[in-house]
Parts: structure tokens; C-alpha cells; sequence
């Protein structure tokens, strides 16, 4: 009935069953290996992004002062720095950080949900959750179709692949054809898109003051609203020009 | 039940002279151990409470080679983790007039003089280190505004000296053994064996040299050897099947190091804890404890009339009877915790009890919310209230709260000399698992300080003293195989009955025996009764048991089974005990033995002394005793009217 | 009441396991949720099966030995409430109940719900403790601590390992117990020559155990039977953080 087990000398020191059942772990690696090391690239990169973003707010915002306005600023944003750097140069370079930040970020995300993945092999039959799920699903797939979006927008007002102007025109033309009344769906597109996007970084921000560390008991509903405030002024920022546009305000 | 009486037991080896130079004499006296040396010397520690965890962590760092086991997945979850209210120490932080001689007065005096003047003095010399110790550690203790440490009066103490932390203490001291453990185990100093559980006790040329165990993952059984044991194994209050401890908590480690040769001292001392959330069925697993604390504000009552089924808002005030408060008008509600269990068994036994098959009596807050107003009773009580309430689904702010005495404790335990060994040499033992330090009753908030001073101070300058001998050398073969196959005997025995009850059933059985005439109260003939059904019990267990499953897998039948099986054995000795014992004293109430009033009553003229039983074969126990002399404390009868 | 549970069942570490459902009848609202499985244990011990296994023992919510996914719910839908603690009062007549263990890959399945949470372990062994041998403490009033930190410190401090944080967070991270332990001792200036050398050994034996990285859902603080809150979390990256930067 009970284990057949070698009963061994009785003068052997001890079993040793320690051994046998240490589990294989992982040596930890350096900083950015670590899951702490990767959320700080991404509250980094985080953090650059909603720079960008704000500046970005910022510029399209001009375009309820007139064509012109906007024309200019598109410009200026060429030319910064000119004559010292050459043209474009300032934008490109500007623009080759934000890309790393783009990467660096997807990077981050990738190989932390790939780490979650390997955390749970095997899946609940029932989950649910309570904390409203909320994060857990913007986060990814929001961060998803932001991916996409950016993509389409590039093509659309950057490029203007896509646009009924083409590349050749002046951006605020390009702007305001884009999200002409006949296009409609575009800009409901481009709205979804943006609310995303707000959704994410009500999140996001907060949680990159967590990842960072500045988050405490005192501080958080400051840190929550400051969130909250900043994801909703860019969503209204980034909403204002195409609603303008596609109902007729701005022509 | 036959028992025979031996030689009486003469030499603890206290130290001579005056009690407050007796603990520095020891020390000094206590050979050293060569630092070299301390790595060949091997100790098992079994158990991770308050007395082991803190025993294995402090051998580690003086650089023993230790082993240290328990039944649960990780040495945290001890049973010292549930203990509430606070753990005393003799700081005089609060210039009340305490003192470590006063610490030990009241221990003595709370043991009603069944207690060791030389142990218990030594607690209190010791008791002041641990607070040192766990505050060092990061034990997070309440503190005061100017950043010192708080501290209450507890269970009567007319003193400030318990200190507290919120009412999670034994929790937070805990959490600091265990993370010195933790770090021995870092260290290599510790070997931990967590789901492991010890089945027996290796003797070998008269030393206690090692354990077998059993792996409960994986249900090998293996064979541990040393050159000293320590049994820090808890209580056997589950004898009682409910009771306040964790449903893990057994006799087996120290029931079978009894059936080795270890004396099991006081077998009969419990105690009751008056407050507990009562029974509501019979599926119930365990009793949860309301902290005591509730008494400082809440009024015990029952209906004067017998059964009356009214619901306590609609019994008016004449109809109520505030018994503690009638009885004991100087006390109250405040009289020590074996006054208020019996009292309130008494009130229930007159068929006045509430609640779910009348045993239970109100504890009312209306008052104190009325006096105090309702926010300073949930700022003071709020958390209590919130478990009560999630246990009952009653609340406690509109309906009062039932209570009923519980098992929560065992004074009793294996013998132990001044040094906290056992009568097998090499065998020690800690903690609630040996009897030394609380006489017939223990005090509130003395368990923890006691473990704590055990593991941390005393055991490891005592088992010095026995291991500067050592490395003892080879274990004889024979003794180890041996005690390994009565191990696989039980356990094949066990699984080969298969019967038709399961080991639980058996457990309830046996514990509702108990608590009917080994509990609260005891009479001559309830015992007498109790040793009759016992062995019928015991035998029909034996004949019909069910256990599921086999020896080679994670059996948690096949555990309780084992544990069941001693807690029979025990069950008889504790009846015995109480029957030879036949005054009342703390824990222990004989109902012969009480004055005009209804209160215990001792005998100091007989039973003056330690009963400690020796492991009999045919002719049953043997019992001898060790004669309890005070030359510090004069005796006294407690009186709390 | 009348209940019918699908219990995850599973012989031992290497089989595969399965959903079992199992009827049970007259059940008290008054019981406990254990009490419940203890009764149908009993019936199943009596048919000669096996009872499911689970981890217990205080059974008054202070050990963290219980726990279970009840309806997808790590210790059940009852909020601060141990498997232990949970009544079946809040469940209706009829329900049916799902029961899985804690799913986590550095918690592997032992039996039925009985996982293997020694990982939490290794993390304290790590660094989370404070390098105090016995005997050599100072008098405890030697060092006074604010009564704020002493009780934000033991708010922290209150953790029981049960691990229904790891096992509700969707990336199976171990960062509230770990941050909780860190934020009890970071608090307390007992605590501060090996805060930083505690952060980083801590962070990295929890990685190194297999746990994912925290996207602060908190999930967790959510199912946490002592309501640790997510702010640890933060005393710990900030640690962290300050470690790496040394
Ligand atoms: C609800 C409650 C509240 C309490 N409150 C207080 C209080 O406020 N103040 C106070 O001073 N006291 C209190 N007490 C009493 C006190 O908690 C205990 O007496 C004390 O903690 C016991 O500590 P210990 O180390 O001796 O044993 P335990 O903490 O019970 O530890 C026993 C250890 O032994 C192990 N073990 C047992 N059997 C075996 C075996 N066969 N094989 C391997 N390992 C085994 C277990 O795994 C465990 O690690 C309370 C008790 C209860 C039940
Ligand atoms: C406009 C572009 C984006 C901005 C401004 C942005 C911003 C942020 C910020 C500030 C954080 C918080 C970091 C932290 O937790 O410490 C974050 C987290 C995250 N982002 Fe983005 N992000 C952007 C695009 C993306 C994209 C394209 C993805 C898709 C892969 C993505 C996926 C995530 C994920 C998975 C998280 C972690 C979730 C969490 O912390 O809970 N983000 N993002
Ligand atoms: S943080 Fe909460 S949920 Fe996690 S182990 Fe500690 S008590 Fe359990
Ligand atoms: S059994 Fe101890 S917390 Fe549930």
C-alpha cells in the first residue's frame, strides 16, 4: 500500500528532496531586460509621445485661424532652424525620435504581453473581472488600432496616398479635402481613432507616474485627474479641426 | 483507565539562589559551542509559529546547521498568524508601575499557582528583548503621535503592557520570524521542508537524533537525522474537533515523541475562551474568536426566562439579567476569561442560552453606541464588527452579537526542564507544544511572548548547553528503521480498514465527548464516562474508518485520519488527568471542587504540583510529579467579586 | 439550497485535469464556502472517490492557505473576503459555480485547487526581511517612527500570501505582494540600510520566478482579501528605479 521507497542507510545524513524540486528559473538579466525595466521604456517613450502629441493638438488648432495660419505653422515646422540646419533636417530628426519611441514602445508592449502569456499557459474557464476590465482591453487592442490608424493618417495627410489632394498640395488643403463632408466616414475613422487614443492615455499617463514611481497615497487623485484632464483636452484638441471641417464651420 | 504512579520528578535544573540571578546563572553556566563546530552540529526544528520560526531562524544565525519543518505550504502560515489582541512585555514604557516582577506576579497568580516561579520569572526578564527584537525586525506595532510605542491593558491587567498590532499581532510577529527564517534559508544556514509532516520521533541510544516525515506532496516517507530535536509544534486544542485553532493544528508530533518516553505534562489544562462566534450548525468546521476587547464596552445578557424566543430588541430591560455584571459586581463583564466561559455555560445549561439550539448569550453594544455614539464604537471595533457580520450575516449595531465560550488554548504540553528539554535527552520543546510557563491558566497576551521568548532567547543558549557534547556521532541503524516502520504501519493500517465513516466524523464525534465531559466542566462521573466511550470510540475507528486514496499522492484523508488516531490516544490521557486532578484550579474546573459560590476551588495541600505522565504500556500511564514550590508569590485564591 | 459546482480536478502535477461537475443539495446559507466543499468531500469519501483537494487551515482569514478562482473571481465576488470567510449566503438557491485554482505558471497545480506558491518564498528570501540577528536589537523606543508611517507600514504589511493578486491579474504578476512587502519595510526607518538592495533583489527574483510585469490594472488590489492598495506598487518601482539609477 504505501511507496515503495529504498530505505537507504540509516546513517545517510538526510534526504535532500530540496534539490530535486527546485524549479529552473531564469538568471535575471540587466535593467531593460527586467518587467520593471521595460515599463520604464515605456512610460518614457509614453511620456515623448504625448509630447508630440500635444504639439500636434497644437498645430491643427490653427486651422481655425485660416488656412494660412496652418500653412505656416506646416512650414515653420519644416524650416525650424533654418538657416543652421538644412531643410527638413530639424522635423526628420524630430521625427526619427518619435519613430524610436513608437518601436521602443511596441517593443515594450510586445514582449511584456508576451511575458503575460507565458505567466498564465493555462487559461481560466471563467474570468471576470474586477476592476471593470477596462485596462486590460484598451490598452492592447486600443494600442492596436492606434497602430493602424497612425498608419492610414500618415498615408492619408502626410503622404497624402490617400488623399483626394495628393501629396503635391498644401496641408491645410490636403486637411480640409481629408475630412470633406462627402468623406464623412473618414472622419468618423478619425474620431474613433482619437477616443482611442484618449482612452489609452487616461491610463497610460497615470500609469507612467506609477511606473515611475511618483504615484502615493496623498498624490493619486491629483495624478488620476491630471490624466484624465490631459487625455480629454487632447481628445476635444484633436476632435475640433474634422468636426469643423466635415460640418461645414471651417472651409 | 489503569495508571500506576512513579518516582516524583526532583531535579528541573533551575539554578539555585535568588529568582531574578537564576536565567544569568544559567547562561553562564551553559557550556559554549565552538563557532567551528556549530556548522557539524545538525538541529531539526519542527514547526514554523511564533516558537519554531523563531528557534530555526536564531539557530541559523549562530551557525547551526538546521532543518526546519511544517505541515502548510509555507513556514508564514503557522498558527501564531491568528493570534489578535497583543503581546505582553514588562518595558514600563508607560511609568504605570509595571516591572518584570510584576509580570511575573500576575503570571503567576493568573496561573493559579501551577506555574514554575523560575520559569515564569525568567519569561519576564526575557519578555523585554522581544520587543527589541521585532521592532528591529519591522514588526509594525502601534505607535503613538510622538512616534513611541503604544501599548493597552489586556485580559484584566491593571497594567498598560500588552502591545499590539492593530488586532493582527501574532500575524506581524510572525511575518518578522519568518522573515528571519526566510533569510537563513538564504543563507543555507536552514533547510526548509515546507508540506512536510512529522510522523515520528527517532530514539536512538537515549537521545532524540532525528524525524521521520512525511513528504505530503508526494507521500515518501523520510528519514531525517541530528544531533538534537526541538518540537515546536502548537497546541492540541483541536482535540476538541471545534475550537479556535486551524484546522491543521494536531498532537501527533508531540503524542508520538510521548510514545517515544517524552513526559506530557498537565494534559488536562485548557482554556476556554468566552467569546466566540457561537455554533450555527452542525456542518461547522471551526469557532472564530471575537477579541476580548469587545467586553471593555459590550454587556452580557441572557432573557430571565427560560426559551424565550422573543428577539432581543423586544425583551425589555426588566427581563434582562446582566448576569457578569450581578455576579461579579466589581468586575463585571471584565472578569477573567475561565469566570465568563463558565458563567456563560451555566446561564445556557439553565435553558436560557440563545441563539441556534440555545447555546449562546447576547454581547450588547446598545449602550456603548447610545453612550459613545455610533462612530467612536465602529472606530473602535469596526473590523470586529465587519467579521462578525460576515460570519453571522448579522449586524451587530442593530441586533447585539451571540457569543459562546470556545477551546482556544492548552497549557498542557510535554514536560520540559528549566532548559526546555524533554525527558528524552536531546529532545526540546517550545512554545504551546510544552507546558511550562502558564500553570492551569494562561493570561491573555502571554502565548506570544512566550513562543518569542522561547525561540529567540532561551532555546538557543539551553540547547548549547546539551549540544557542546556533540556531534553525537552515527545513528544506530536499528532505531531509525524501526521508527520508520511503525510509521508505514499506521499508515498502511489505516488505509487498510476501509470502512464506512470518514475520519472526520470520528473527529466531531470524539469532540463533542470531550467538550460534554471534559470541557468547561468536570465531574468525576462525566470523566469516568468519557474514559468508557473513548476506547469504544476509538475501537470502532479503528474497525471502520474510510480513508480514500492512497499512501503516494497528496492525501489530505489519509492526513486527518493519522491526526484523528492520536487525538483518541490523547483524549484518554487528558480525561485521566482530570480525573486524577480532582480540585479546580484555572482552566480546569472539577465541580467537586467549588466553594458556596460556585467558584473553583484548589487544593494546594494535593495538588501543589506538576502531573507529568510517562507512556505506559499494559499497565496503563505512570505518573509522576513534580511538587510546585513558591517562595516569591504567597498563594492565594482568586477572588474577582 | 441547491447548488451545482464545476470543480477543476487534477490527479497530480502531470495530469492533464478537467472540469467535473458535482450536484450538492441542502446546502445552509449559513455555511461557510469550505464548510460547503467539506460536505461534499464527506459524501465523496463515503462512494469511495476522491475528495477534492484544497488548501486551508486558519479558516478566519489570516493565513492565506485557502484560496480558489470562484466564478472567475480569485476568493470570490465578495469583496476583502477570503475563500475562508465567504458564506454561502451570497450565493442563490440553484446557482451553478464555477471552482478553479489560481492559474499561474510559477504556481504550478500540486492537486485539484492546490497550487504550489513557494515562488512567494523565494521572493522574501530574496531580500525581504531586515539583517537583525537575535539579540542584538537596540531598545525599541531607541528609534522613534512617525505614527503615520508606522500605520501606512502596517497597512502594507498586512499581506497574507494568499496570492489571488497573481491569481487575478491578466498578466500573472506577483507585483502587489512583492510591492507590499517592500512598501512595509521602505516605510520604516528600520527598513532603510537595505531598502534599495531589497528593491532590486526582490524585483528580480519575482521576474526571475516567471510572474509577468504589471500594467497596473489593478485587478489585483481589487480581489486582495487586506486591500492592499496599488500605490505599493509605485513605493516599489520608485525603489526599483532608484537602485538601477545607483
Ligand atoms: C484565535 C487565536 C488568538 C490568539 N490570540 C493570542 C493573543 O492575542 N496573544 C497571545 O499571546 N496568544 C494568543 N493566542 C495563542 C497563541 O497564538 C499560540 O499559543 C501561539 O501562537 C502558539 O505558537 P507556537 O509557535 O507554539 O505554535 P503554532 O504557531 O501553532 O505553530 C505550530 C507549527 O508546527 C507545525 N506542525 C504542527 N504539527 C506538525 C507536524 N506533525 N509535523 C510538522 N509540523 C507540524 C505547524 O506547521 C506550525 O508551523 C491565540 C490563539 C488563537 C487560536
Ligand atoms: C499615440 C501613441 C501612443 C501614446 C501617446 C502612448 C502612451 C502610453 C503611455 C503614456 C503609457 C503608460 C506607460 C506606463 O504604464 O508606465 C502607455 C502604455 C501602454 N501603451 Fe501606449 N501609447 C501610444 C501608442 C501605443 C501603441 C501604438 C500601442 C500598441 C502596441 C500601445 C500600447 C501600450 C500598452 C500595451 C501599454 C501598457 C499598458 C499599461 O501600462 O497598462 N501604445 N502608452
Ligand atoms: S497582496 Fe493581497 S492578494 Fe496578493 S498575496 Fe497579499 S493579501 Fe493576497
Ligand atoms: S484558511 Fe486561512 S485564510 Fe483562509
Amino acid at each position: 500500500m504505501t511507496a515503495t521507497i529504498e530505505r537507504g542507510s540509516a546513517t545517510a545524513p538526510v534526504n535532500t528532496p530540496a534539490a530535486k524540486k527546485t524549479p529552473t528559473r531564469k538568471k535575471p538579466g540587466g535593467f531593460l531586460t527586467s518587467s520593471n525595466g521595460k515599463k520604464v521604456v515605456m512610460a518614457v517613450t509614453g511620456a515623448v509621445m504625448v509630447g508630440f502629441l500635444v504639439l500636434h493638438m497644437l498645430g491643427n488648432l490653427k486651422i481655425f485661424f485660416g488656412r494660412d495660419s496652418f500653412n505656416d505653422y506646416a512650414h515653420a515646422l519644416r524650416t525650424l532652424l533654418e538657416p543652421i540646419a538644412p531643410y527638413r533636417s530639424v522635423l526628420t530628426i524630430l521625427e526619427i525620435g518619435l519613430v524610436l519611441a513608437v518601436v521602443l514602445h511596441m517593443w515594450a508592449a510586445i514582449s511584456l504581453s508576451y511575458r503575460a502569456g507565458k505567466a498564465r499557459p493555462v487559461k481560466y474557464v471563467a474570468k471576470k473581472s474586477q476592476a471593470n476590465g477596462y485596462t486590460t482591453h484598451i490598452m492592447r487592442w486600443g494600442g492596436l488600432t492606434i497602430v493602424f490608424f497612425v498608419i492610414w493618417h500618415l498615408l492619408d495627410l502626410t503622404f497624402g496616398v490617400v488623399n483626394p489632394k495628393g501629396f503635391d498640395s498644401a496641408p491645410a488643403d490636403r486637411m480640409i479635402a481629408g475630412f470633406d463632408p462627402s468623406r464623412w466616414w473618414v472622419t468618423l475613422l478619425y474620431l474613433v481613432a482619437v477616443v482611442m487614443v484618449g482612452l489609452h492615455l487616461r491610463h497610460g499617463i497615470w500609469s507612467a507616474f506609477q511606473t515611475l514611481g511618483w504615484a502615493n497615497r496623498d498624490r493619486n487623485k491629483v495624478l488620476r485627474a491630471t490624466a484624465g484632464l490631459i487625455s480629454i483636452v487632447l481628445v476635444v484638441g484633436f476632435l475640433a479641426p474634422p468636426l469643423a471641417i466635415t460640418f461645414g464651420v471651417v472651409k | 483507565m489503569k495508571f500506576t504512579e512513579g518516582p516524583e520528578i526532583r531535579d528541573t535544573k533551575a539554578p539555585e539562589g535568588p529568582v531574578e540571578e537564576r536565567w544569568e546563572k544559567r547562561k553562564f553556566g551553559a557550556k559554549l559551542v565552538n563557532p567551528a563546530n556549530k556548522r557539524k552540529l545538525n538541529v531539526i526544528v519542527i514547526g514554523t509559529g511564533l516558537a519554531g520560526g523563531s528557534a530555526a531562524a536564531t539557530l541559523g544565525e549562530l551557525g547551526y546547521n538546521v532543518k526546519s519543518f511544517c505541515y502548510q505550504d509555507t513556514p508564514r502560515r503557522a498558527h501564531s498568524i491568528a493570534a489578535q489582541g497583543g503581546i505582553n512585555a514588562a518595558k514600563n514604557y508607560r511609568g504605570d508601575g509595571d516591572s518584570i516582577y510584576r509580570l511575573f506576579y500576575d503570571t503567576v497568580k493568573g496561573g493559579d499557582f501551577r506555574a514554575r516561579e523560575s520559569n515564569v520569572y525568567r519569561l519576564a526578564q526575557v519578555s523585554v528583548n522581544i520587543i527589541d527584537q521585532a521592532v528591529a525586525q519591522g514588526v509594525p506595532f502601534a505607535r503613538e503621535y510622538g512616534g513611541l510605542l503604544d501599548t493597552r491593558s489586556f485580559g484584566g491587567a491593571q497594567v498598560s503592557r500588552t502591545f499590539y498590532a492593530r488586532g493582527q499581532t501574532g500575524q506581524q510577529l510572525l511575518l518578522g520570524a519568518y522573515q528571519a527564517l526566510e533569510r537563513q534559508i538564504a543563507a543555507g544556514t536552514v533547510q526548509m521542508h515546507t508540506r512536510h509532516e512529522m510522523l515520528d520521533l527517532i530514539v536512538a541510544d537515549g537521545r532524540a537524533r532525528g524525524v521521520i516525515v512525511r513528504d505530503m506532496v508526494t507521500g515518501e516517507i523520510e528519514r531525517h537525522l541530528a544531533d538534537a530535536v526541538v518540537l515546536a509544534s502548537g497546541g492540541y486544542g483541536n482535540v476538541f474537533f471545534l475550537s479556535t485553532n486551524a484546522k491543521g493544528c494536531n498532537t501527533t508530533a508531540i503524542w508520538r515523541a510521548h510514545e517515544r518516553g517524552a513526559y506530557f505534562a498537565n494534559p488536562c489544562y485548557t482554556q476556554i475562551h468566552p467569546t466566540c462566534i457561537p455554533v450555527s450548525g452542525e456542518y461547522q468546521s471551526k469557532l472564530t474568536l471575537m477579541s476580548e476587547s469587545l467586553r471593555n464596552d459590550g454587556r452580557v445578557w441572557v432573557p430571565l426566562r427560560k426559551n424565550d424566543e422573543r428577539a432581543p430588541g423586544d425583551i425589555p430591560e426588566e427581563e434582562r439579567d446582566y448576569y457578569l455584571e450581578r455576579i461579579y459586581p466589581s468586575f463585571g463583564n471584565l472578569v477573567p476569561r475561565d469566570i465568563a466561559s463558565r458563567a456563560a455555560k451555566n446561564v445556557c445549561d439553565e435553558g436560557r442560552g440563545v441563539g441556534p439550539g440555545g447555546l449562546g448569550v447576547y454581547l450588547d453594544f446598545r449602550d456603548a453606541i447610545n453612550r459613545l455614539g455610533r462612530d467612536a464604537v465602529e472606530k473602535k471595533y469596526g473590523n470586529l464588527f465587519e467579521m462578525y457580520e460576515r460570519i453571522t450575516g448579522e449586524n451587530p449595531y442593530d441586533v447585539p452579537m451571540r457569543i459562546y465560550p470556545a477551546v482556544h488554548y492548552t497549557m498542557g504540553g510535554l514536560w520540559v526542564d528549566y532548559d526546555l528539554q524533554s525527558t528524552i535527552p536531546g529532545l526540546f520543546v517550545i512554545g504551546e507544544a510544552n507546558f511550562s510557563d502558564h500553570g492551569a491558566n494562561r493570561l491573555g497576551a502571554s502565548a506570544l511572548m512566550q513562543g518569542l521568548a522561547d525561540g529567540y532567547f532561551v532555546l538557543p543558549t539551553t540547547i548549547g548547553d546539551y549540544l557542546a557534547a556533540g556531534p553525537f556521532g552515527d545513528v544506530d541503524d536499528e532505531a531509525v528503521a524501526q521508527a520508520e516502520i511503525r510509521v508505514r504501519d499506521k499508515i498502511d493500517r489505516l488505509l487498510a480498514v476501509n470502512g464506512t465513516r470518514t475520519p472526520d466524523s470520528f473527529h466531531r464525534e470524539l469532540g463533542k465527548l470531550m467538550w460534554d465531559y471534559c470541557g468547561m466542566e468536570r465531574t468525576e462521573e462525566s470523566l469516568r464516562k468519557a474514559l468508557e466511550r473513548i476506547p469504544e470510540l476509538r475501537a470502532e475507528f479503528w474497525q471502520n474508518v474510510k480513508v480514500s486514496g492512497t499512501a503516494e499522492e497528496l492525501n489530505q484523508v489519509l492526513e486527518k485520519a493519522g491526526r484523528v488516531a492520536d487525538f483518541f490516544d490523547l483524549a484518554e490521557l487528558m480525561c485521566l488527568d482530570a480525573l486524577v486532578r480532582s480540585e479546580s484550579c484555572g482552566g480546569h474546573f472539577r465541580a467537586e471542587s467549588q466553594d458556596a459560590d460556585g467558584e473553583a476551588l484548589r487544593d494546594d495541600e494535593h495538588f501543589a504540583h506538576v502531573s507529568a505522565w510517562e507512556h505506559g504500556g499494559e499497565d496503563g500511564p505512570v505518573l509522576h510529579k513534580e511538587t510546585l514550590e513558591y517562595e516569591y508569590v504567597k498563594m492565594t485564591q482568586r477572588s474577582y467579586k | 439550497m441547491n447548488l451545482t459546482l464545476r470543480v477543476w480536478r487534477q490527479s497530480g502535477p502531470s495530469d492533464a485535469g478537467r472540469m467535473v461537475t458535482y450536484k450538492v443539495e441542502d446546502v445552509s446559507p449559513d455555511m461557510s464556502f469550505l464548510e460547503m466543499l467539506d460536505v461534499l468531500n464527506e459524501r465523496l469519501i463515503v462512494e469511495g472517490d476522491d475528495p477534492i483537494a484544497f488548501d486551508h487551515d486558519c479558516r478566519e482569514g489570516i493565513c492565506g492557505m485557502c484560496g480558489m478562482v470562484i466564478n472567475g473571481v480569485a476568493h470570490g465576488e465578495q469583496r476583502a473576503t477570503t475563500t475562508c470567510q465567504l458564506h454561502m449566503r451570497h450565493f442563490e438557491d440553484g446557482a451553478e459555480i464555477t471552482i478553479e485554482p489560481w492559474r499561474a505558471a510559477p504556481f504550478p497545480v500540486v492537486k485539484d485547487l492546490v497550487v504550489d506558491r513557494s515562488a512567494f518564498d523565494r521572493i522574501i528570501q530574496a531580500g525581504g526581511f531586515v539583517s537583525v540577528p537575535a539579540g542584538s536589537a537596540p531598545d525599541a523606543h531607541s528609534v522613534p517612527v512617525r505614527k503615520e508611517d508606522a500605520d501606512a507600514a502596517f497597512d502594507a504589511a498586512t499581506c497574507i500570501g494568499c496570492g489571488a493578486c497573481v491569481a487575478a491579474c491578466p498578466n500573472g504578476s506577483a507585483s502587489l505582494f512583492t510591492a507590499a512587502k517592500i512598501t512595509h519595510l521602505s516605510l520604516l526607518p528600520q527598513g532603510q540600510p537595505e531598502r534599495l538592495s531589497r528593491a532590486k533583489a526582490m524585483v528580480d527574483q519575482m521576474d526571475s520566478e516567471g510572474f509577468g510585469g504589471c500594467t497596473n490594472t489593478g485587478e489585483c488590489t481589487a480581489v486582495c482579501p487586506k486591500g492592499i492598495p496599488l500605490d505599493t506598487i509605485a513605493q516599489m518601482n520608485s525603489d526599483y528605479l532608484k537602485a538601477n539609477a545607483k
